[in-house]
């Protein structure tokens, strides 16, 4: 970036302050916003080059780029929303290119809920700004000023009727310039595409068996693998005669590289057959190495090693004779368990070595993988195929690893692997188990003067990172370890994330007790610590609430100042008709609200449920949410992605912990890791979405799943009087928390 | 020997071994995308198709149990230019996040739709507790069967009229 046009630069300056925006927009393009010290839009902070995310072709063709991908979310309809309706075409006249280590910018990990904030506002940026290049362009052949242009159809129309062709003026313009920090946006008020519940893109294709998913992957010469993991996560392989299984049909090897084993067959059923037969074959020295899982507290306390503050305000020691309430919650280890296993591809050949992957994230993944077979980066090439829901860092990256690993030794011959269902439940990492107490102090008003909370928790974010994060990688001869993992207190947050409240509380303090040792492999599962620090935060706000005689939702309000929080939480009560205390006999309900990460989307939950008393069973009937995402691309894409979200975290709140005995992994399918099943699903759940026009777009996928483990916990407490501090609410703790 | 069966109306002689589950065969030697391979032991309901218009586990169901029947895949009850009432059901009602578990359940659905055409909520979602759903799609999913339901009477409807 030495090309810097200094004259522009003084210009520009002049016109942004005189707020000339389409004027200094034009005679400015070329100055490099960086250069300059201006942060550009979401990702293109990262990739300035308009090229990178939108090439128009002679023919016209557009083609837009994204570092993103499609997990189920929706992403790809919502991003093809937003460039259509800056560059004035219909969505399919966008032809998307999702995640690839070849072709795409680098946008790390499809995490965070942060797709919409970075890819969605980098394209909605860089196509306002071809869309004014184009403009300009058409204005130069027309004669004609561009104000008075019109886009429409993949064409620049004149006031005189004249129209030339996207593909025409994308000839005679460079999209290989750095965009600028102040393109000009379209408003809500002439939108066309952006806020519409336009249809998913991909859902046809999913429903009538087409081509969707990494595991419906068929090439040429494709040979089919399985690997046969250790029985328990410390265990070593002593022997294996692999002789017989060598002589099964359709066998083409058997691998073993220290404690990695697997086999590579023709047809699949063979690879299962023979993985069988292989793991029969193994001998392994296992070693009870697991925590005791009937004491987790204990566990996590004598594993915490450092202590990080996360927010401190006023002091955190309430008045002598102030009356001080205390509690703690517990939330166990749970699994992704995405209802497709684990499943990648991949070809070794004279091009390098080609992996089709469902990660989270190609780049990061390739350097893993490039890491772990010792090749050069840009020998591995990473294209993101979608797989089942991962609603987090699950198997993705170790398939991928498995599948370049078996590969390497077959070169010309695809190898697909695929996880079986004990695997995936077995070894994916797993939501950190996590501990949390917390003091608060009320004051004679009813108010919350102190707020104290602890919590202990491993990193929840073991991601590749290096070859060390690979399963595959830790398991051959010379094997790579895990990275240390680090404390880092962090805006977003990670084991902390919504530890601190959005609360005016005048006194507070918020530590995390750092685990650094992780006995239970385990990484990102969705919302991180949000999960367990707003059960502890909104389970005790209604503790509080009855201690203060104070309607919860009124509690609330009492207690935050932020408008959009209470926007949300007053909507919710409203659709709920929380006003209207009237509930069927049986029933409670709960309220409960968080702003994800603090940062991210605005959400409030009021809901009910019914509890059996006889069997201590809990049924969520009703759901009312109200989320505040930002500006809206896509209603129904929100609106699905929080009934999702609702629900789901109603099944990790009932029914789910992952269980062990001290060498084994004891939850290993669906009937030892039982979830919610439709007979068990909620009545009816609405989600009304605030509109906020103008707004940045904020993350929508995690939002639900704090307020709804906290809005369960606070229906039961109103349904029966039983204050529950453990998840899962299993029906014994449910029974047990009631005779209290 | 070959063990012969039809797939979505196509009659096939399948040469593997009998022990193979259908789901292998279906994905495989068929190229069908439909079926899918969620746990191998019958827990989940991602592998369901029909046979002989009844819901079954095609990841458990070896294929010397299928000769001379008929099966039927998510592909079998229409395409994506064409789709079926069950397809359109599922597309109208959005009702799919990541859509690895809907051709199981669409299948499930259909087989109890064919059995009982005015199959009830709680009929529904009885038939449904064989099938999981990760990404907590359950209310779109039981929107889209009563919507599927709907468009499958009114379809037999115009047909009988026809006849009439």
């Amino acid at each position: 970036m030495t090309n810097v046009d200094r004259s522009a630069l003084t210009r520009r300056s002049l016109f942004v302050g005189a707020g000339a925006l389409v004027v200094s927009f034009a005679i400015a393009r070329h100055v490099p916003a960086q250069e300059a010290g201006v942060a550009l839009p979401g990702s293109l902070d990262d990739a300035p080059f308009l090229d990178s995310w939108i090439r128009v072709d002679a023919s016209g063709e557009i083609t837009v780029f994204t570092g993103k991908a499609e997990l189920g979310q929706g992403i790809k309809t919502a991003l093809i929303q937003v460039a259509a309706e800056e560059l004035e075409v219909t969505p399919d006249e966008i032809h998307l290119v999702t995640a690839d280590t070849a072709r795409t910018p680098d946008e790390g990990f499809t995490a965070g809920s942060q797709s919409m904030q970075n890819s969605g506002t980098a394209i909605r940026n860089a196509a306002a700004h071809v869309r004014a290049l184009l403009l300009e362009q058409a204005a130069q052949q027309i004669g004609a000023s561009a104000g008075t242009l019109r886009a429409e159809g993949k064409a620049v129309h004149g006031p005189d009727g004249r129209s030339i062709g996207y593909g025409d003026l994308a000839s005679a313009i460079n999209l290989h310039v750095e965009a600028q920090p102040n393109a000009p946006l379209k408003q809500q008020g002439s939108f066309k595409v952006m806020g519409q519940s336009l249809s998913r893109v991909d859902i046809p294709a999913k429903v009538t068996g087409g081509q969707a998913y990494v595991h419906d992957l068929r090439l040429e010469g494709m040979l089919h693998a399985r690997v046969v993991r250790p029985p328990s996560p410390a265990a070593r392989l002593v022997s294996v005669d692999a002789s017989a299984v060598q002589a099964m049909p359709g066998v083409v090897s058997v691998a073993r590289d220290g404690n990695f084993l697997a086999v590579v067959a023709q047809g699949e059923f063979q690879a299962v057959k023979a993985m069988r037969a292989l793991a029969a074959a193994a001998q392994w020295e296992e070693r009870a190495m697991l925590p005791d899982r009937a004491d987790l507290p204990a566990v996590l306390r004598s594993l915490e090693r450092e202590v990080g503050t996360v927010a401190e305000e006023g002091s955190p020691t309430p008045p002598s004779g102030a009356q001080v309430f205390r509690a703690r919650f517990t939330r166990p280890y749970q699994i992704h368990g995405s209802i497709g296993p684990s499943c990648a591809v991949a070809l070794m050949n004279e091009d390098g070595l080609t992996i089709w992957s469902h990660t989270q994230g190609v780049y990061p993944d390739r350097e893993a993988i490039a890491e772990f077979l010792g090749m050069p980066i840009e020998r591995v090439h990473v294209i993101h195929a979608e797989g089942a829901g991962c609603y987090g860092h699950n198997g993705a990256d170790d398939a991928a690893a498995d599948a370049a690993f078996i590969a390497r030794a077959v070169p010309g011959r695809p190898v697909r692997v695929q996880w079986m269902r004990e695997q995936e439940h077995a070894w994916e990492p797993y939501g950190p188990a996590m501990l949390a107490e917390v003091e608060a102090t009320l004051d004679q008003s009813g108010r919350i003067t102190h707020w104290n909370y602890d919590l202990w928790s491993n990193t929840h974010s073991t991601r590749p990172g290096g070859a060390g994060a690979l399963l595959a990688a830790r398991h051959v001869g010379e094997s790579f370890a895990p990275p240390a993992a680090q404390l880092r207190i962090t805006p977003s947050g990670n084991g902390d994330r919504n530890a601190n409240p959005l609360y005016a509380f005048s006194n507070r303090r918020v530590l995390w007790h750092f685990l650094p040792d992780m006995p239970v492999r385990v990484s990102a599962l969705r919302a991180l610590g949000a999960y367990a620090n707003v059960f502890a935060l909104e389970s005790f706000m209604d503790d509080l609430a009855l201690e203060a005689r104070v309607d919860p939702v009124e509690f609330r309000l009492r207690h935050m100042e932020e408008p959009r929080a209470r926007a949300v939480i007053e909507t919710a009560a409203e659709r709920f008709g929380w006003a209207d205390g009237s509930l069927p006999a049986g029933q409670g309900r709960g309220f409960a609200f968080a702003r994800y990460k603090n940062l991210a989307a605005y959400m409030a939950l009021a809901l009910t449920v019914e509890v059996d008393r006889s069997t201590g069973r809990v049924r969520v009937v009703r759901a009312v949410a109200a989320i505040d995402s930002g500006e809206i691309v896509n209603p129904d894409g929100i609106r699905n992605q929080t009934e999702g979200g609702i629900v789901q975290a109603t099944s990790w709140t009932l029914y789910e912990q992952a269980t062990f005995d001290d060498t084994r992994i004891t939850s290993v399918d669906w009937a030892s890791y039982p979830i919610l099943r439709f007979a068990s699903a909620p009545e009816n759940v609405a989600v009304h979405i605030m509109d906020r026009p103008g707004q940045p777009f904020l993350g929508t996928g995690e939002a639900a799943h704090g307020p709804t483990v906290a809005a369960i916990r606070n229906a039961i407490l109103n349904a029966t009087g039983a204050k529950l501090y453990d998840l899962p609410f299993t029906r014994d703790r449910v029974q047990a928390a009631m005779a209290l | 020997m070959a063990i012969r069966f039809n797939v979505n109306g196509t009659s096939h002689e399948i040469d593997s071994d009998p022990e193979t589950p259908l789901l292998y065969v279906l994905r495989n030697e068929l190229a069908l995308n439909g079926a899918k391979f969620g746990c191998g032991l019958g827990q989940c309901g991602s592998c369901t198709v029909m046979v002989d218009g009844k819901a079954a586990l095609s990841c458990i169901t070896p294929i010397l149990l299928l000769e001379g029947r008929a099966v039927t895949t998510a592909e079998g009850l229409g395409t994506i230019d064409n789709p079926g009432p069950m397809q359109r059901a599922f597309i109208e009602e959005q009702a799919a996040q990541c859509g690895y578990c809907i051709p199981g359940i669409m299948m499930r659905a259909q087989a109890l739709l064919q059995e009982n055409p005015s199959a009830d909520e709680r009929e529904i979602r009885q038939a449904l507790d064989f099938n999981l759903c990760r990404c907590g799609t359950h209310m779109r999913i039981l929107r889209a069967i009563h919507r599927a339901k709907e468009l499958m009477q009114q379809a037999s409807a115009s047909t009988e009229k026809e006849a009439g």
